[in-house]
Formats: structure tokens, C-alpha cells, sequence
């Protein structure tokens, strides 16, 4: 008795990394195992030129967008579990991991929304990194990590899958704002050979295609995002640096002052958009 | 040895007689092709998963051959229609020899 008897086996599907051309099913809605996330909403009061605000998921193909819904082909959760490990691996002087003092990441829950925030210990803008790594020096006894290589982005993602489908709700009054206005110039500043500011692709023409790619309002609310391009995830200093690189401009560097400022504009513009990380893009 | 390899799969715990349903499997897997050179010119070796099987109950109901052209953590999907209760083995053939299984049972009513 051949096997076809007992079991009828279907297609078998490989993934080679493509797919075919189709447009973006716009009007989708976003539900990531079950719990749905906010993709649209009104645009928070701070920005002038935009009545809504879209998650990046809302401007990819459908083959991209279904690949976030669920967990098990979300290439991104590959990465959670790395970070997982890492989490659970003690390092430094003092014989810690990260699990030592916080279990499993619960207790971050929320905490992806708000950054970047004030720091007043340190008295400065703190990105997730900087508890990432402050963490490490200060509690641990360890090396710090790199901003934008792959521990640092699995570790961030294992911080940020917490607050998964919560809003976010990044302050931008107090002693942020004067930073907030640095990154909003720079948000709106030309540079570059090309001599673009990032207002001209993601705020005056979202939604076009510029060639190949479809324009998205450059939201950061699901970073770190898993890029089919290059089969990892990107941090959001990364991406900016890989914005700036596109325009012919020098980028600024991963980590400082600037794009610190400008995490912290481009994440307020997000407000009232889901924390999707890890989402997935193209 | 390829580090970071952890096999993933994805079986229904139940089905009806007759159903058809979908298996999902994903081996994190770096899949160097053996055709890249470092940063010294020098060839980085070939190290990726060149077979996959998957057998129900002892039987081999698939048997994939995979090359270098295939991506970095190779995804499989299948359709199958169950006709009793048993165990679903899947198996990942490394090139240096290493071999990952994962089983996963299944009650048919």
C-alpha cells in the first residue's frame, strides 16, 4: 500500500525570499495572533500637515502584512528567542544576566511606548539601548553592547514584544522639549547630495511609489522591525542612517545626539499608532 | 558546527478524520552558500541544511533536497490529510552531519 493511501500530502510551499508583485491591500486590518492593532488613527495634535497617521504595515504587500500576523512566520520571532537566550545568559564581573533581576521581560510592559524618554539620574534623552546597556555596566559588570548589532536589536525586541498592540504614547513636554524641536528641524532639514529632508518622502508623498518602494510616513512605532532586504532586524538608528544614506547624505552617527533627537520627534509623530515590534517590512 | 540552529514547527494537536491540515515548519539556519569570500578573499566554507523529511508514523511522507540557493532560515508548508492518531517527525540533515528532529502527535477523532 503506497503511503498516498494513508496520507495525502498537498503542495509543499518553499519560501525563497520573493514573491509576486501586488499592490497594498490598504484597508487591511492588523491582528497579530489574535489581538488587533491599531494601524490608522488621527494624527496627534503636535503634527501640522498630516490629519492621519498609518503604520508602515498598512503601505506593504499582502504576502509582507500576513507574515506579521501570525508568530510562527514572523521571521522576527527568530530573533526574540536569540534575544531569549541572551537574556538568560549571565555575563560580566558579577556573575549576572538580565533574568537575575527582571524574570522573564513582564515587567517592561508599556515601557516600548514611551521611549525615548528623560532620564534625570543621567540627565539625558535615553533611548531603549541606554537601559540595555546601562544595565549591563552598571548591574552586571559587562561590556555594553553595540547599538544596531544583532544582540542589541534581539534583546530589544525581546523589550519591546511586551508592550505588543499597546498605543504609543511618547511625552515630548518637560525637559525633552527643546529636544523634541531639534529633531522636528531636523526632520524638516534638506541634506545630501539629493538634497531631500525626510518631511519630503514621508510626509509630502506617502503613499506614491518612489520606483520599486511604496512610501510609508516613515513611522517608527514597530521597531525593530525584520526587513525581508536583509534578513535581520533593523534598529531605528539604523534605518535613519540607511534614510540618510539613500539621500546621498552623510548619515549622522548611530547613537548620537542627533538621531537621538530625531528618535524622539519621529517616535511623537507615532503617538496613538500600536507597538507593533517585531513587525515585518520589506 | 552551524551555531544558532534551533528547529521550529507548527502541528494542530487535534483534527477530524478527513480534515485537511497545515504543517509549518522553520529551522533557523544561516545557510552559507560556500560561494562568498571574507573580507581576506578567502572562500567561506558551505554550511547549510541540505535535507528535510518528515515522516507520520514511522512512514516518510517527505523528503526535500535542499541547495545553496535556498535563503537563510528555510520555511516549509504543507497540506495533509491525517487518517489516524500519531506522531509527526520532522528531521533536518545538516552539511557537517548534524542532524535536528522534532516530533509532534497528533489525536485524530
Amino acid at each position: 500500500m503506497s503511503f498516498f493511501n494513508k496520507i495525502f500530502v498537498g503542495s509543499v510551499l518553499l519560501i525563497l525570499g520573493f514573491s509576486t508583485v501586488s499592490l497594498a491591500d490598504e484597508s487591511a486590518k492588523l491582528v497579530v495572533e489574535g489581538q488587533p492593532m491599531i494601524t490608522r488613527v488621527k494624527a496627534p495634535s503636535h503634527m501640522e500637515n498630516v490629519d492621519e497617521i498609518r503604520s508602515g504595515w498598512t503601505f506593504r504587500i499582502k504576502e509582507t502584512q500576513s507574515l506579521q500576523m501570525d508568530d510562527f512566520e514572523n521571521p522576527g520571532m527568530i530573533f526574540v528567542d536569540k534575544g531569549l537566550d541572551l537574556w538568560n545568559k549571565v555575563e560580566g564581573s558579577k556573575n549576572k544576566a538580565c533574568a537575575s533581576c527582571h524574570d522573564d521581560a513582564s515587567e517592561f510592559k508599556g515601557l516600548r511606548t514611551v521611549m525615548p524618554r528623560w532620564n534625570e539620574s543621567a540627565n539625558a534623552l535615553w533611548s531603549l539601548e541606554d537601559h540595555v546597556n546601562n544595565c549591563r555596566t552598571e548591574q552586571m559588570g559587562a561590556e555594553p553592547l553595540k547599538w544596531g548589532a544583532a544582540p542589541m536589536d534581539s534583546l530589544i525586541a525581546v523589550i519591546s514584544l511586551q508592550s505588543r498592540g499597546m498605543p504609543m504614547n511618547v511625552k515630548i513636554d518637560g525637559a525633552v522639549a527643546p529636544l523634541w524641536e531639534i529633531g522636528k528641524e531636523l526632520f524638516y532639514t534638506r541634506v545630501g547630495q539629493l538634497d531631500m529632508a525626510c518631511s519630503n518622502c514621508h510626509e509630502d508623498n506617502y503613499g506614491i511609489m518612489i520606483r520599486a518602494d511604496h512610501l510609508s510616513q516613515g513611522q517608527i512605532n514597530g521597531f525593530p522591525a525584520y526587513r525581508l532586504k536583509n534578513a535581520k532586524l533593523n534598529s531605528i538608528h539604523a534605518r535613519f542612517k540607511g534614510c540618510m544614506k539613500n539621500i546621498r547624505a552623510t548619515p549622522y552617527k548611530v547613537g548620537g545626539d542627533e538621531f537621538r533627537a530625531l528618535e524622539l520627534y519621529v517616535a511623537s509623530r507615532g503617538n496613538g499608532l500600536s507597538s507593533e515590534a517585531p513587525s515585518v517590512r520589506n | 558546527m552551524a551555531k544558532g540552529v534551533k528547529p521550529r514547527i507548527k502541528v494542530p494537536k487535534q483534527a477530524s478524520a478527513g480534515d485537511m491540515i497545515t504543517i509549518k515548519t522553520l529551522i533557523s539556519h544561516k545557510m552559507e552558500t560556500g560561494l562568498r569570500k571574507d573580507s581576506d578573499g578567502n572562500k567561506i566554507p558551505r554550511s547549510i541544511i541540505n535535507r528535510f523529511t518528515c515522516d507520520f508514523n514511522g512512514e516518510n511522507v517527505v523528503d526535500v533536497g535542499l541547495d545553496p540557493a535556498i535563503s537563510v532560515n528555510p520555511y516549509f508548508q504543507f497540506n495533509a490529510i491525517v487518517p489516524e492518531s500519531g506522531e509527526f517527525k520532522f528531521t533536518w540533515y545538516d552539511d557537517d552531519g548534524s542532524v535536528y528532529e522534532k516530533a509532534k502527535k497528533i489525536t485524530v477523532t
